[in-house]
């Protein structure tokens, strides 16, 4: 079952004098269920828009994606998405936020917060239920972005650039709590990201993607994010020579686009 | 991840190299220098800041220069009466009435107009502007005439109310609704655009319907944007409140300063003016109370 992306292409219409912009051309794409998939490529190439297709916010020129059987015809549950900033409500504070989706589906408050709860818990946000989310750091919000998403047990986490706003430390603390809940909860996701590093540390399938049209170029199977999840240090498998390799020819591949572009 | 919150992030001031006794920098250049605002935010928005102090000060110099100039008699009384005159004047007219009604009666008239108008604009033109907001429909149909209205001074169609609606009191509230209205529906309609298309994105990933949407999402995050076009409507309440007891008004303080300007009264006229300025003014502190209350995270995120 799992996600199926076959023969996609989105093009976006001319408007204002602009030509019309083929955006994506041709995608097919598999996402199996418990997989971790990892979008990179030069600005410009396409991601956000697969992103938003699989979110369901956009429907594809021609082709077609399915979700476990299912036709994917607008956004829905089971599939959540964590954006990159500006989606946590302020009005509303941790605990609210996060149990978001669940009073959207009318569950009860009593119900919902002891989900929203475990949630919080799981992110390492205890304690801070009841603070306003406008006045935590980044890198929290990013958690409460991730715990919000997590609360309706979707079976697709879709993340655009979610840790692109983060400094470094806090990034990579964020990687790992990020692989540990894939590990513990199943999710299949789709992580978008413009760090070579942060994709091959984390994706059990790396997509590299080229812009005008935006396509898929290459595909690459991981065993780096397992190795981590096996007891491996992070900063152990990032120093390995096949990583750092595979980091070379990934970087390679992506400096090549952006010369053809320039 | 770090757990540092906004007011961690604090950085020790500069400290300033030793070097030989300078002359201090002069009084402006210190007031116009960019300072620490609050802990955590050296270089604050510029514009940041306390103002109380200045703002005290300004009225004190403008009550001292008025009462200067009046008991020096550079004006005539009849022109600018002094100050002591005014609160005087207040006193018998708080003792005796005006007209023969006693001036509470003046005030609450007054107040009871521009109120009931200003919370008749909001009950139908913040309903109205959400709606403009989020409809082409609602756009299309009522945007002309709000336009076309809006920009007419209430003193050109004051003649028109009158003569549809009569000289009672119908009249009155409409023609300051009518001012009241057009900032509400615009204000209202400008804040459904506030929202995020992240923040709309999330809501519907998490099924919810068109109306969710805008029970959950557009409409709170419209809330600085509404309260605003309260606060800016309500003034337009005011400033319409005298045209509006201009005819065929026997109480009010609008009437009051009127009536009293055509027997030279002036001291008369510049309490009114006072009475107005100050209950606005209360008015628009309670407004930015409720601001801070109900929106505190306006423009944090
Ligand atoms: N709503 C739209 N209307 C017209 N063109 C669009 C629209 N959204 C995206 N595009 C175009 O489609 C192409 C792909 O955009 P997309 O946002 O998917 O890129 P991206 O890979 O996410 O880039 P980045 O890494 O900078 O986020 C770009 O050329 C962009 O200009
Ligand atoms: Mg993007």
């Amino acid at each position: 079952m799992g996600l199926t992306i076959e023969n996609v292409s989105v093009v976006f219409p001319a408007a204002n004098g602009r030509p019309p912009v083929s955006a994506l051309s041709e995608i097919n794409l598999q996402i199996d269920d418990r997989e971790f998939v990892v979008a990179l490529g030069a600005s410009g190439c396409g991601k956000s828009t697969l992103l938003n297709l699989i979110a369901g916010f956009l429907a594809p020129t021609s082709g077609e994606l399915t979700l476990n059987g299912r036709r994917v015809e607008g956004p829905g549950a089971d599939r959540a998405v964590v954006f990159q900033k500006h989606a946590l409500l302020p009005w509303l504070n941790v605990i609210d936020n996060v149990a978001f989706g669940l009073q959207i589906q009318g569950i009860s408050r009593a119900k919902r917060y002891e989900t929203a709860n475990k949630f919080v818990g799981l992110l390492g946000l205890d304690g801070f239920q009841k603070s306003p989310v406008y006045m935590l750091s980044g890198g929290m919000q990013q958690r409460v972005g991730i715990a919000r998403a997590l609360t309706c047990d979707p079976d697709v986490l879709l993340m655009d650039e979610p840790l692109g706003a983060l400094d470094a430390l806090t990034r990579e603390k964020a990687q790992e709590l990020i692989l540990n809940i894939w590990d513990n909860t199943h999710k299949s996701i789709f992580f978008i990201t413009h760090s070579v590093e942060e994709a091959l540390f984390m994706g059990t399938k790396l997509v590299v993607m080229s812009p005008r049209p935006g396509r898929i170029t290459h595909v690459f199977d991981l065993p780096f994010s397992r190795q981590f999840l096996d007891g491996q240090s992070a900063r152990e498998v990032k120093a390995a020579p096949e990583f750092i390799r595979l980091r070379e020819d990934v970087l390679k591949i992506i400096f090549a686009d952006e010369e053809a572009a320039a | 991840m770090t757990d540092k919150t906004a007011a961690d992030a604090h950085v020790e001031p500069r400290a300033e190299p030793q070097r030989a006794p300078r002359p201090s920098p002069g009084l402006i250049a210190r007031m116009s220098r960019a300072r620490p605002t609050k802990p955590g935010e050296i270089y604050g928005v510029p514009g940041h800041g306390n103002t109380l102090w200045l703002s005290a000060f300004s009225i004190g110099l403008f009550f001292f220069v008025w009462w200067g100039v009046t008991a020096i008699g550079w004006v005539k009384p009849l022109f600018i009466p002094p100050p002591m005159a005014i609160v005087t004047k207040f006193i018998s007219i708080w003792n005796t009435g005006f007209t023969g009604t006693p001036f509470l009666e003046h005030l609450s008239i007054s107040t009871f107009r521009v109120f009931s108008a200003f919370i008749l604009a909001c009950v139908i033109g913040l309903p109205l502007g959400l709606a403009m907001g989020m409809s082409p429909l609602m756009r299309g149909l009522f945007d002309p005439p709000i336009e076309f209205y809006r920009p007419i001074p209430p003193l050109a169609y004051l003649p028109l109310m009158i003569i549809w609606f009569g000289i009672g009191e119908t009249s009155k509230i409409l023609l300051i609704f009518l001012s009241v209205f057009a900032p509400i529906v615009l204000g209202a309609r400008a804040g459904v655009k506030s929202a995020a298309i992240e923040q709309i994105h999330a809501a519907y990933s998490f099924g919810a319907s068109r109306w969710q949407v805008m029970r959950y999402v557009i409409m709170p995050s419209a809330m600085p944007e509404i309260l605003t076009a309260m606060r800016v409507g309500i003034g337009f309440g005011w400033t319409t409140l005298v045209a509006a007891e201009m005819v065929a008004a026997t109480k009010g303080l609008g009437y009051m300063v009127l009536s009293a300007s055509q027997f030279l009264q002036t001291p008369v006229v510049i309490m009114g003016i006072f009475v107005i300025a100050i209950i606005a003014f209360a008015f628009d502190l309670l407004m930015r109370f409720v601001e801070r209350r109900v929106v505190p995270w306006k423009g944090r995120m």
